[in-house]
């Protein structure tokens, strides 16, 4: 077969592409903000081969012969935010027919082209935890992202050490779940649906373990129930929509009852409840809002909820909940955060690291250290700076936001074309359910 | 007991009756009215400004309560918000500012649905905005009268400063009712000029019919004979460009006064925006692009500077979380995108009280203009400053720090 001029180009950038993952790339002078340990002045970043080779002072960190140098003086360079909570991708979920539908895998319904991937990438978010709405008691199984560059869902997947997907379970409870039937009308007939799955769920457990590996004892396959067990056996975290203060401790009250992992999501009026927060052990991934209410569960929601947490010793982390907020807004949580109390040291955790925790990958990702994935993002200031821009955002060694590229650019401001095929889930009025 | 209640009731009415004599220092003074003031003082005499100047040269009189802080500015002006027509909280009973039954309302008064104690009212007060322009929201072709108010005063005659600002107008997705109509765009520009004309036709024979044969009278056709007379200017909400032609098309038909509001398009058609005078209430630089409003874009502000279009900021409407936006946030984002501060400032302050025509009052700190005043621990705009101090006429309404 001849090759074209235009296949040659592409061996040849092919090549060169292939040789930038081989070549160390070492990224200089900038302020890096590793979130595992001080601050670094003068600092390098080595990448190589998607990971992070060396990081530490310019003084004492040596450069590899051969690497590639970048000049990031006057830059700032801190670990890809985590956004635990987003709807990015036109991601789906449950349909109206039941509330309760663990069955139901967000894989199957996002759109990796959608603009919102770029967007948030322009924010310099680097893994999201995409999840179905909160209409729902249940809506479905939720998928943990690199937003990795790529054409299909399966280019942006997370695999653990067994070749699974990474990703959680979405449950909520209050008042957006509360429809007419099949869906409950009272909070208490709420908690008792969700109750009576997870009870069939821990029978279905037994009748598996009692089969002992005998296929003719083997209760038939559900898929339903294949999902509820891997949240009994702490496989499948349950990120839970929760805002006030006693929703909350009823969603504390199952995961105990069922033994869950959990993450509480929104958690409005934390500041009404921190200490009991803080007993369970639970950590609470925030939102951060520009003012109260907009729904009955939302009318107390305070910005102080970061501050009342850390002191109460939580686990706190951030989230957009993208489109309720914008992901290329992402930084501006932990700093409206740090002006309502909260220290900018757990702020700026609660962006990584933190959340990293939350989605059980904080051996990968999360701070900048060696060994771990080359998940970072360029900044031309202090992350809490209004005027800071994200200049360039890198998964795994690859940069996937650029600003300086004129299309990339267009992401980053908004303005023709940069939310073409996008899905705004806040048009109507009664639908949303975030 | 009863004494004292007494004796609290008297002080709180007097206190409402005669301003406190208060005067402001700052670190850095932002007039809005020329250059910054590094320490500078604003003398506030009965709820108006007296004097501004540095230090130096401003003495406070004796008796004066003196406030101090890092930064100052002029009073936020919120030129287009549905805060205190659309509640927090997000219920049927709480939402006043759209009426679906009808698409053309214009006799639907802003003053009849106001309440200065919804708490998004003290919300966005707290966060600096001492004016608001504010009423009945976009998502109707004609859905009512809005008005301006200071974000103050228990009554709405305590806070009305122009009881009817502007009649509003929504050309695009949001006024489409499949049903009852208009269904389509061309219906929409269809309709409103057909009660234009009504209302042309109604007005002059009102003025020239003989007494016995003058029609009755008609609230909305009234209502719009004033938009025609240019005492009151449209404030069309559209956001394609297609919509924003059509807004300057019936604007030069019946020689009104526009007001173009969102604008998400703007960026696309700056020279006809340019060419008809028209000025922009932009929409919210943080708002969500799709829709209609998919091209939106941060810098759209920084673009009608450049093109030397008068523009100002709004919160505008928002459907959910969060139920508003805050005018104070919006114009700090534009600054981090291609504004100056010194721009984006002026578009919260004296370039939207010029767009609203309430200038003499208020939007900048000058001699003879309302006493409103906001305070900062910090640069107004960065995020983790905060507003520590808002004055209304003088009077102190909110210290706690936001």
């Amino acid at each position: 077969m001849r090759c074209t001029i235009g296949c040659l180009a592409f061996v040849v950038l092919w090549r060169s592409l292939s040789l930038a993952q081989d070549t160390p790339q070492a990224y200089v002078g900038a302020r890096i903000i590793p979130m595992s340990g001080a601050e670094i002045p003068d600092g390098v970043l080595v990448v190589h081969q998607g990971k992070i080779a060396a990081i530490g002072p310019a003084r004492s960190t040596s450069v590899p012969a051969g690497a590639q140098q970048h000049d990031a003086k006057g830059k700032v360079i801190m670990p890809g935010l985590v956004d635990t909570h987003s709807h990015i991708g036109g991601v789906e979920g449950a349909d109206s027919t039941a509330p309760i539908q663990p069955d139901v895998r967000v894989l199957d319904s996002i759109n990796v082209r959608s603009p919102g991937i770029q967007k948030a990438q322009a924010g310099g978010i680097t893994t999201a935890n995409v999840m179905p709405g909160s209409g729902h008691l249940l809506s479905g199984q939720t998928l943990y992202l690199k937003l990795r560059d790529g054409g299909t869902i399966d280019d942006l997947l997370i695999r653990n050490g067994q070749g699974k997907i990474a990703g959680g379970l979405k449950m909520a409870n209050g008042t957006n779940s509360r429809r007419a039937p099949p869906f409950p009308g009272t909070r208490a007939k709420s908690a008792a649906l969700v109750r009576e799955q997870y009870v069939k769920a821990q029978e279905y457990r037994e009748k598996i373990r009692r089969a002992n590996g005998d296929r003719e004892k083997m209760p038939e396959r559900d898929l339903r129930m294949e999902a509820l067990v891997e949240v009994l056996e702490g496989k499948r975290t349950v990120h839970h929509h929760t805002h006030r203060h006693d929703d909350v401790l009823t969603a504390i009250r199952l995961a105990k009852e069922f033994g869950f992992r959990m993450v509480l999501q929104h958690v409005s009026e934390a500041w009404k409840i921190a200490p009991e927060i803080a007993a369970s052990g639970f950590p609470v991934s925030l939102i951060v809002l520009d003012s109260p209410g907009g729904k009955l569960e939302a009318m107390d929601v305070s910005n102080r909820n970061g501050a009342v947490l850390e002191k109460a010793g939580v686990l706190v982390g951030f989230h957009t909940d993208d489109s309720v907020t914008d992901s290329r807004h992402f930084l501006r949580s932990a700093a409206f955060a740090v002006r309502d109390g909260m220290s900018r040291e757990k702020a700026l955790e609660a962006l990584t690291i933190s959340g990293a925790k939350m989605l059980e990958l904080q051996d990968r990702i999360g701070s900048l250290e060696a060994g771990k994935e080359a998940d970072f993002i360029l900044l031309s200031g202090d992350p809490l700076s209004v005027y800071t821009k994200v200049l360039e955002t890198y998964v795994e060694g690859k940069k996937v936001f650029d600003r300086s590229d004129p299309k990339d650019l267009l992401f980053a401001t908004g303005g023709y074309g940069a939310s073409r095929g996008d899905e705004l889930h806040l048009d109507g009025f009664d639908e949303e359910e975030d | 007991m009863r004494t004292l209640w007494m004796l609290l009731v008297l002080i709180a009415s007097s206190a409402l009756i005669l301003p406190a004599q208060v005067a402001i220092r700052g670190e850095k003074v932002y007039t809005s009215a020329g250059p910054t003031i590094a320490d500078g003082v604003i003398i506030i005499r009965d709820g108006k400004v007296q004097q501004v100047g540095p230090a130096s040269q401003v003495k406070v009189p004796p008796g004066y309560r003196l406030l101090q802080a890092k930064a100052v500015t002029p009073g936020l002006i919120d030129a287009h918000t549905v805060v205190g027509l659309s509640g927090y909280l997000n219920q049927p009973h709480d939402q006043d500012q759209v009426e679906r039954t009808a698409a053309l309302q214009p006799d639907l008064r802003a003053i009849d649905a106001y309440n200065p104690q919804e708490r998004l009212v003290e919300w966005v007060r707290s966060h600096g905005v001492t004016t608001m322009h504010t009423g009945h929201g976009p998502g109707v072709l004609v859905s009512g009268q809005t008005m301006i108010v200071k974000s103050r005063g228990r009554t709405v005659d305590e806070a009305v400063m122009v009881p009817q600002a502007m009649i509003a107008v929504t050309i695009g997705e949001s006024a489409r009712e499949a049903t009852k109509g208009p269904g389509t765009r061309a219906k929409m520009v269809a309709l409103l000029r057909t009660e234009l004309i009504k209302a042309q036709e109604y007005d002059r024979k009102r003025e020239t019919a003989a007494e016995d044969k003058k029609p009755a009278r008609d609230l909305r056709l009234e209502a719009l004979a004033r938009v025609l007379k240019r005492e009151v200017p449209l404030l069309v909400t559209v956001h394609r460009s297609q919509d924003i032609m059509s807004a300057l098309r019936v604007a030069k038909e019946f020689n009104i006064r526009l007001v173009l509001d969102g604008a998400a398009e703007a960026f696309l058609v700056l020279d006809q925006i340019k060419e008809a005078g028209v000025p922009v209430i932009v929409h919210p630089t943080m708002a969500r692009s799709g829709g209609e409003t998919e091209n939106l874009s941060m810098e759209t502000a920084a673009k009608l500077k450049k093109a030397g279009i008068p523009f100002a900021f709004q919160s505008g409407f928002e459907s959910y979380v969060p139920k508003t936006r805050v005018v104070l946030y919006e114009a700090g984002v534009a600054a981090a995108n291609g504004l100056t501060f010194d721009e984006a400032l002026a578009a919260a302050t004296l370039d939207a009280a010029r767009l609203l025509g309430i200038s003499d009052r208020v939007g900048s700190l000058e001699p003879g203009k309302d006493g409103d005043v906001v305070l900062y621990d910090g640069d107004p705009f960065e995020y983790t400053s905060h507003v520590v101090g808002v004055v209304i006429q003088g009077e102190v309404v909110s210290q706690e720090p936001r």
